[in-house]
């Protein structure tokens, strides 16, 4: 009894103490996909901690919308370093919660279009598409007009803007290739799409399972059944108007900013040891330096034609005007 | 509690009011000490109301309940020197016989050894020796009442109140039960309140008779004298002929 | 006030316990949000325009036409399965019949959407049937083909379990008195049912009311929305939580006045306590006709709730299941969510006794006098916690806990918890009944013979109930067990469960093996009502 009662507070000290005596330390908020076992969170945990002689930690949550949100619920008392897996759809929004600080020098970045912010730095990117099912549809559609105007039979599961990211993505494509006539546009669209899903993977279930030969999704998925399966099956369809893209970055907070390691990590996100583990584990392409090639496969995916993109202010100061417009047409 | 076992104790019931739903019920009586006492009356008059107000199921709104002259109105139900056997639902159907017994020396079940002799001693005065073992559903009518009885006897309450225990069985059946009951209430000098719709229940056991009508006593009297044709009229047109055509039938055995 | 019938009453603490515990889990998280929330109102205020309006009314015309598709079937598959206590394959049945509600819900859409999609099963022959193509359950159909997946099995084992507590005596007078099947039915189930109707159609109701996933998947727009939707917007993408308050009040609000008509209209036609036994006027023999009704009956719901099954299992079966079992995530995933769904059924079946307990103390001391508030609040009130959206409490919480130190160490508590009070409701049902007619047989005798407290449960209540106990104990593993309700907004790192596991497949194009953790979620669910099903069988006599 006695003996037991000894190696329970042992042990409970060690669990204590042993945290302070071991090795630096970086915390990391990041997203389940992130860290899973075929994420590249292992590899990144595995070559950051060789080069920094530190331990990471990472703590996942279901999405970068997710990511957001417990930091908010957090606020000031966050144990995070670093934040990783924002989109810029969401940095605005990020940046006004006032828990982020500027990051110091890096390189490597390379984005369509450039990037200049001074708070987040990206590590991948993608551009949303319509991957179809070549099965099926054997004439996809070749541009966004295609799509609205085309057969109501051939339809398309897409995501709900209220709740998801590509659901968001999708609005923003169409009013940056419509504009004011987007609400038209999509009264148009309507009679294509078989239903709106809460999240993307509701939507590619129903699509996989054969249920619509259309889904929304990103030019790189295709990328993922050519390596993983091994089949040519989903192929994303290329848009003449381009094709919006998507931005994933990472930020460090204010509690971060005092913590050596954090930088260190942003400026290692956009080398090889971060790089060369992204695209065929985030099936996105890469937003830094790469040493090994990438897949040729990544060659056979639609490059858009045009990237579009709008900022992160307009998209914070408009998603609810944007998304009440997508709303009140397709309620009806 | 001696001189309470040898002599009985009285039940009083002083100006009881109670009321359920729609029906009102103002009883003041008082019940003879060590005697057997038949409770009659029509169906919704009271009988069974007039006996959970002495077993302390129903709380009177007005009035006291006094056993033994000890005023009981606020006791719970257990703790009153009072058992009770119901119409039916006397046993718990997932417990032994021996257990349902046991229940009234412990309310935990944990019983001595000396517990489990009374027991064996309560099961063989009321004939389910060896029986103990069984379950509810494996007994009959009778039997089953029989271990209520049992239960009467190992509790040791001076107080024995009978809700038509024995309105299921047949004739001989019930002249047995009945019996049996005015034995152990002559061991136990009991004071027993027992409700019946039968003269002939009353005639073959009961000291006295209580009337009850419109939710009171009606009329109360020796059990000698209320079935003869001179008897309370309120209970003679309660018995209609019945009470004129048996009114020679022997009473009492004893 | 203390009665020598009813002494100061454990029962009532007891509820009075249960009962606080669930005020403060809701009540808190939404005091969290409301003081989060206090100092911009303009987002709750101007949530109230009519497209709320228009989804309000969605919201609750789903549910209604959901209830009445689950309930009215499931009245006469309980009365069918009750009829015929023993043939092979029925104890199966029953525990089949647990598990929907462990399933995730869009792994239940794309098992319905394997039948009746578009590509589905039977896309071509219902094709031909509507001349031309098939265009699937999309609309209002798929939400309600869905919906009763789900609560036609759930509501049939309350009514089964509340049919169970006719005693049989009732039985052998029927069959005595040659009753016929429409006589039995009237006469003996139907008060039984009557009296379970407006718990399970109540009950039925507030799960289609909250229901997310299936009635945006399938339900081919944001036409078809519900208020469940707004307030997961609400908090996820604007992260309002005065909005997200207020959005729940409504939620709260209309589902009270429904569940409330409803009750009262169940009050409205009881009254008869003791069964007038008329001499019926025909004699017909209970044979072969309805045996083939009952056996079609039951053929006919078995089909409906095991075709989507068979897809999502033959869909499992695609996937590499021995890896999946051998790795390590999918290991911890398995044994947290067995030890959440374990603590929490066993909280909720401790919370619905109580609560039972105390409704049955409260209800036998007023005496055909009015009922009182409290009374009101054990017995439906705590019933409404199931249309607090968990997201919203788990935000609430998170709210109130973020002064206090590490609140994501606490995040298991809080799974465990809220799970257990959103089971309660459920485990409510399948006790009630029979606490309530043991309570009947028994409350005179124990009240003579002083059993009271703990002496009671053991000796008395715990062997009746028993069974009723483990069917609430599965159905709460089995709710708890498919739960991803206050985890989903936040995640956590030490509640990763099974269906949480599932969806992080999902979303990483790993459909294979997402379908392959449906069905080891549906073998665990399974597994662990058999195994309940069992505690409740075991020294029965």
């Amino acid at each position: 009894m006695r003996s037991l009662l000894f190696a329970l507070v042992s042990a409970a000290v060690l669990a204590v103490v042993a945290p302070a005596s071991a090795k630096d330390k970086l915390t990391i908020y990041t997203y389940e996909s992130f860290t899973a076992d075929w994420g590249p969170g292992p590899v990144v945990k595995k070559n950051f901690e060789a080069e920094c002689g530190c331990e990471v930690d990472f703590v996942s949550v279901a999405d970068g919308v997710a990511l957001l949100n417990r930091l908010k619920l957090e606020g000031g008392s966050t144990k995070a370093d670093l934040v990783l897996g924002l989109d810029t759809n969401l940095t605005a929004e990020a940046k006004a919660t006032g828990l982020f600080a500027p990051h110091g020098p890096v390189s490597n970045v390379d984005v369509p279009g450039g990037w200049s912010d001074d708070t987040f730095v990206p590590y991948d990117y993608g551009y949303f598409a319509v991957v179809y099912d070549t099965e099926s549809l054997k004439e996809p559609p070749k541009s966004l007009k295609d799509l609205v105007e085309g057969d109501p039979n051939q339809k398309i599961v897409i995501e709900d803007p209220r709740t998801s990211t590509p659901g968001l993505g999708l609005v923003l494509w169409m009013k940056s290739v419509y504009g004011d006539k987007a609400a038209e546009a999509w009264s148009k669209l309507k009679g294509r799409v078989l239903t709106v899903t809460p999240g993307w993977s509701e939507a590619y279930g129903l699509f996989t399972k054969g249920e619509a030969p259309m889904v929304l999704s990103y030019t790189t998925s295709p990328a993922y059944h050519m390596i993983e399966d091994k089949t040519d099956r989903y192929q994303a369809a290329s848009f003449a108007e381009g094709h919006y893209l998507q931005i994933e970055v990472a930020g460090m907070t204010r509690h971060g900013a005092e913590n050596p390691l954090a930088q260190e990590f942003l400026a290692f996100m956009t080398g090889p040891g971060f790089q060369d583990a992204v695209p065929e584990t985030q099936w996105m392409y890469p937003a830094g330096k790469m040493d090994k090639p990438l897949d040729p496969v990544f060659d056979r995916l639609v490059e858009p034609a045009k990237t579009l993109i709008f900022s992160s202010d307009d998209v914070a100061a408009n998603r609810k005007a944007w998304v009440d417009e997508w709303l009140g047409v397709m309620s009806k | 509690m001696n001189d309470r076992t040898q002599n009985g104790v009285s039940v009083r019931l002083e100006n009881v009011a109670f009321s359920y739903g729609e029906a009102r019920f103002v009883f003041d009586a008082e019940f003879r000490a060590g005697a057997i006492t038949a409770v009659m009356g029509a169906s919704g008059s009271g009988k069974s109301t007039l006996l959970n107000l002495v077993a302390g199921f129903e709380s009177p709104q007005a009035g006291r309940v006094r056993i033994g002259g000890e005023d009981v109105t606020a006791l719970p139900a257990s703790m009153r020197p009072v058992s009770m056997v119901f119409q039916e639902n006397n046993l718990f159907a997932h417990l032994s016989v021996e257990a349902n017994v046991g229940l009234g020396r412990s309310p935990s079940l944990r019983l001595a050894a000396q517990d489990r002799e009374r027991v064996e001693a309560a099961l063989a005065r009321t004939g389910l020796a060896g029986k103990g073992k069984r379950l509810p559903r494996e007994l009959s009518g009778g039997e089953r009442q029989r271990v209520a009885l049992a239960r009467v006897l190992v509790r040791e309450r001076p107080v024995l109140l009978l809700d038509e225990p024995f309105a299921s069985l047949g004739p001989a059946l019930r002249d047995d039960m009945l019996d049996l009951v005015a034995r152990l209430q002559a061991e136990r000098c009991m004071t027993v309140l027992f409700v019946t719709h039968q003269p002939d229940d009353a005639r073959r056991i009961a000291d006295h008779v209580v009337f009850i009508e419109g939710g009171k006593v009606a009329a109360s009297g020796a059990a000698a004298g209320f079935f003869a044709d001179d008897g309370p009229d309120v209970f003679r047109r309660y018995a209609g002929t019945n009470g004129r055509e048996s009114r020679h039938v022997a009473r009492k055995p004893t | 006030m203390t009665r020598p019938g009813a002494p100061a009453d454990i029962r009532i603490f007891a509820g009075l316990a249960a009962l606080a515990f669930i005020a403060v889990l809701v009540c808190g998280a939404l005091a969290g949000l409301a003081v989060e929330g206090a100092g911009d109102l303009s987002g709750a205020l101007s949530a109230f325009d009519p497209y709320l309006l228009r989804v309000a009314r969605f919201t609750l015309w789903q549910a209604a036409l959901s209830t009445l598709l689950s309930v009215l079937p499931a009245l006469f598959l309980a009365r069918a399965l009750s009829r015929h206590p023993v043939f092979p394959g029925r104890g199966f049945i029953l525990q089949l019949f647990a598990v929907p509600l462990a399933l995730p819900a869009i792994v239940v859409a794309l098992g319905v959407l394997a039948l009746l999609g578009r590509a589905g099963f039977m896309a071509d022959a219902l094709g031909k049937l509507a001349g031309g193509t098939w265009p699937g359950i999309y609309g209002l159909s798929g939400i309600l083909v869905a919906h009763v997946f789900f609560n036609l099995p759930l509501a049939a084992r309350l009514f089964l379990e509340a049919l169970q507590t006719v005693p049989s005596d009732q039985w052998r007078l029927a069959s005595q008195l040659g009753m016929g099947a429409r006589a039995g039915f009237r006469l003996i189930e139907w008060p039984a049912l009557r009296q379970a109707l407006p718990g399970v159609a109540g009950l039925v109701f507030m799960l289609c009311v909250t229901s997310f996933t299936i009635v945006l998947t399938l339900g081919g727009g944001p036409a078809a929305s519900t208020l469940e939707v707004a307030i997961y917007q609400a908090l996820r993408f604007d992260f309002d939580p005065a909005r997200a308050v207020a959005l729940t009040l409504l939620q709260i609000g209309l589902t009270v006045l429904v569940v409330s008509v409803l009750a009262w209209l169940g009050a409205n036609t009881s009254g008869d306590a003791n069964l007038q036994v008329a001499p019926p006027r025909r004699y017909l023999a209970a044979g072969g006709a309805e045996t083939a009704i009952n056996a079609g009956l039951i053929v006919l719901a078995l089909a409906f709730v095991a075709g989507p099954m068979v897809a999502i299992v033959a869909a499992g079966l695609q996937a590499d299941l021995g890896r999946l079992a051998g790795e390590a995530a999918v290991q911890r995933a398995a044994a947290t969510s067995i030890v959440l769904a374990f603590v929490s059924a066993f909280i909720s079946a401790l919370l619905s006794l109580a609560l039972v307990a105390a409704r049955r103390a409260l209800s036998s001391r007023r005496r055909g006098g009015r009922k009182r508030l409290f009374e009101h609040a054990v017995e439906t009130g705590a019933g409404f916690v199931l249309v607090v959206p968990p997201i919203v409490i788990g935000a609430g919480w998170f709210l109130v806990l973020r002064h206090f130190g590490d609140l994501f160490a606490v995040a298991p508590a809080m799974v465990a918890a809220v799970n257990a009070v959103m089971a309660m409701p459920f485990a409510v049902r399948a006790v009630r009944p029979a606490y309530d007619a043991a309570s009947e047989r028994h409350d005179l005798l124990c009240a003579q013979l002083g059993v009271s407290g703990w002496n009671r449960f053991t000796l008395i209540d715990w062997p009746v109930l028993r069974r009723p106990l483990a069917t609430a104990f599965a159905f709460a593993m089995a709710l708890s067990l498919g739960d991803l309700g206050v985890i989903a907004l936040f995640g956590s790192d030490s509640v990763q469960t099974l269906p949480y596991l599932l969806l992080a497949r999902m979303g990483s194009y790993r459909t294979q093996d997402a379908a392959g953790l449906a069905l080891l979620l549906g073998l665990v669910c399974l597994a662990l009502v058999l195994a309940a099903d069992r505690l409740g069988r075991e020294r029965r006599t």
